[in-house]
């Protein structure tokens, strides 16, 4: 994985130093709270219902073990003792003293971390594939580019104020885990007549006004990656809307422009900026592409599992991957035990999934977007040790991209944006199917809940999705079914009326027993529902 | 350094030539006629159409009615890289936190709308050791001393 030179570290601890200096200036009330606030942002430190928010960088979601340690010291030191994982691929820390966030941050720097641009309107934490270096599928590993773009897109001076925060995710392969088209770029690494290029993909989201990103460049060479998305970002921070926060995204620009006058004026700024010299040297990707590089994989590694353990065996079958060299897989840690939070881990968590990360996958981790943790190069033979490690600290749930594999965001309990309360619906609907038993009938169903219509928990994208929203004072949720943030990527629609909190319960089981009554051989949920459409849905939820 | 004009206003310049002694006027004033040689471009003008005059203008001020509207960031350079080598002012809600990037973009001087402290303004100045992408001024990306 990519390491620090000197040159990152003096920026990164730059950036401490400046923001130790205004951290200084707003306790001794230099800085309004007004003018602190996107410096703040800018440095993944929000202000949230009860406290400080911290959110801290993982870049494309890779770590080592040397990270994840240090961030469950943090959790330890300066947190409660345990850290949240997100939808970003990052950590937040919920309970942060802002009087603390910079020797926070100077501890995140001696391991080469940070929060820069984890918040506020600039280009964001730049996500990638999870399984990235390890998929059997993919034409390259994504995160050399990530990694360019990463560094580009660090203290950039044209766009750290645009009109609204910028995510960009790049993958490199057909199946997409990243969302990749529900980001403001999507970038997806393909190849044509053998030579390597990026498809951009412009102006996807979620939020209030969900779009998925149409394809307005199908092969950008790799020696103008950077230029081209310089040319998107330009175009995009001189006519993006600015009168109103909802309609300030990329995809709104998009839309009311058209896909063809954007992209034509994109062509047209990229033409200007081939000329300004804004281009690394290709020997920089081929630098950066040195630190991704294949670990040292072992030849003639047993291929079979010894499945004697009928819970080891389950865990197997739900939560490893098959990996590009024989005798390994990728296997996930689920941080989504029945009744938790999902996506939380405690720092005896963090401290345990990073020994197991040195002694059994090359000393590296990844974060999913589905908020768990990926171990990406496991031998086989490795995986019963790994398992039993993991099942006696709670890590050992056997539902990756099951009804209990929820993403939700941290909601009402923590968020002041939130309507309602994300956690506990998604506690009571894993604690439900793992009582009822169907978790496995159902096989891979994506559920994902949002506390309110910014969409952090991704509900348009979940095969059903919950939206938590204010109904005069009393929480109440939409069912939506239909979403994908995959290949296959669709935007959920809302059933009907809403429900209450036990109501919302019994409703995903109601949508979860017409799948079973309806489905035709190795139908998923999504398909079923793609096939029979939204009517019987609504007849057994509303008839 | 800084050239602090006066005590009483709150321009600074980074400029050996004289300021110019007369206001600056609106986009539009400016395309109609020919004597002015300072204008000021507001954050929804199109600083590409002053491109074929640049040669008679020797003040370009650029507007933030609001710190968090950046688009003065992308006219500032998109004039430098035509080729303007003018003063170009950075007006209205310039706070010391953005003037780093602001020099970074093409600025040359800054009229806030409230004065700046002298030795925050050094500081930020002085913050970066290095920059990680070409911009309007001269400094060199990381990537090119790697690959010097």
């Amino acid at each position: 994985m990519y390491k620090y030179d000197s040159y990152d570290q003096q920026m990164v601890d730059a950036r401490v130093e400046e923001f130790r200096d205004q951290a200084r200036r707003r306790l001794e009330g230099k800085l309004t709270e007004d003018q602190f606030k996107p410096l703040r942002l800018m440095n993944g430190l929000y202000l949230q219902l009860h406290a400080y928010m911290l959110r801290v960088a993982i870049p494309y979601g890779t770590l080592d073990s040397r990270q994840m340690h240090a961030l469950a010291d943090i959790a330890d030191k300066y947190d409660r003792g345990y850290g949240h994982f997100t939808t970003r691929q990052n950590i937040q820390y919920n309970w942060i003293k802002l009087e603390d966030a910079p020797d926070i941050l100077a501890d995140l720097a001696k391991v080469e971390m940070h929060a820069i641009q984890t918040s506020g309107n600039c280009i964001r934490n730049i996500s990638s594939d999870h399984f990235a270096g390890a998929a059997a599928d993919e034409v390259v590993d994504p995160r050399p580019y990530a990694e360019l773009l990463r560094q580009w897109s660090s203290f950039h001076p044209e766009f750290s104020y645009l009109p609204r925060k910028f995510k960009i995710a790049v993958i490199a392969s057909d199946t997409d885990r990243a969302a990749m088209r529900l980001h403001d770029i999507g970038i997806q690494i393909v190849e044509q007549d053998g030579e390597l290029g990026a498809a951009f993909y412009v102006g996807g989201g979620m939020g209030r006004t969900p779009m998925i990103a149409p394809c307005i460049n199908p092969f950008v060479p790799l020696d103008q990656l950077v230029t081209y998305a310089e040319a998107c970002l330009r175009v995009y921070n001189r006519h993006g809307r600015r009168d109103n926060k909802y309609k300030a995204r990329i995809k709104i620009l998009v839309h009311e422009m058209g896909a063809e006058e954007y992209t034509r004026q994109v062509e047209a700024e990229f033409a200007h900026l081939l000329e300004q010299g804004v281009e690394p040297p290709f020997a920089e990707l081929e630098r950066i592409r040195t630190f991704f590089e294949d670990p040292l994989f072992e030849a003639d590694l047993p291929a079979e599992i010894d499945r004697s353990d009928p819970d080891f065996a389950l865990w197997v079958d739900r939560n490893t991957v098959a990996h590009k060299a024989e005798g390994y897989v990728s296997a996930v840690i689920s941080l989504k035990p029945v009744g938790g939070i999902p996506g939380d881990a405690t720092a005896e968590q963090m401290h345990l999934m990073a020994d197991l990360a040195r002694d059994y996958s090359f000393d590296e981790l990844r974060v999913m977007h589905t908020q768990n943790i990926v171990l990406p190069h496991v031998r086989k033979a490795d995986l019963h040790a790994l398992w039993t490690a993991l099942d006696q600290a709670g890590l050992g749930s056997p539902n990756l991209d099951t009804v209990e594999d929820i993403i939700a965001c941290p909601g009402l309990d923590y968020c002041s944006l939130a309507n309602a309360r994300s956690i506990p619906v998604a506690q009571q609907i894993s604690e439900r199917f793992a009582a009822n038993g169907k978790t496995e009938a159902l096989g891979q169903l994506k559920l994902k809940i949002s506390g309110c219509i910014n969409a952090c928990g991704h509900h348009h994208a979940g095969h059903i999705g919950i939206l938590g929203v204010d109904k005069k004072g009393v929480e109440n949720y939409q069912l939506l079914l239909g979403g994908s943030e995959a290949e296959d990527v669709s935007l959920a629609k809302i059933t009907g009326p809403g429900f209450d909190e036990a109501g919302i319960v019994d409703a995903v089981e109601t949508a979860a027993d017409v799948y079973l009554r309806e489905r035709q051989d190795g139908e998923r949920f999504l398909d079923t529902y793609r096939r029979i459409g939204m009517t019987p849905f609504k007849e057994a939820l509303y008839g | 350094m800084a050239d602090f004009v006066s005590d009483t206003d709150t321009l600074i310049r980074y400029r050996e030539d004289e300021p110019v002694d007369h206001a600056a006027v609106t986009v539009d004033s400016f395309l109609d006629q020919s004597n002015a040689s300072a204008v000021r471009v507001e954050p929804g003008d199109d600083a590409r159409e002053l491109i074929p005059h640049l040669d008679r203008l020797a003040l370009v001020e650029v507007n933030f009615p609001a710190f968090g509207d950046g688009r003065g960031y992308s006219s500032a350079r998109l004039l430098r890289e035509a080729g303007y080598k003018g003063e170009l002012r950075a007006v209205g809600d310039v706070l010391v936190d953005q003037v780093a990037y602001m020099r970074r973009c093409g600025f040359d001087a800054f009229e806030p709308d409230a004065a700046l402290n002298e030795e925050d303004l050094e500081t930020a100045l002085s913050r970066w050791p290095e920059v990680y992408q070409p911009a309007a001024d001269s400094r060199t990306p990381i990537w090119a001393k790697r690959h010097a």
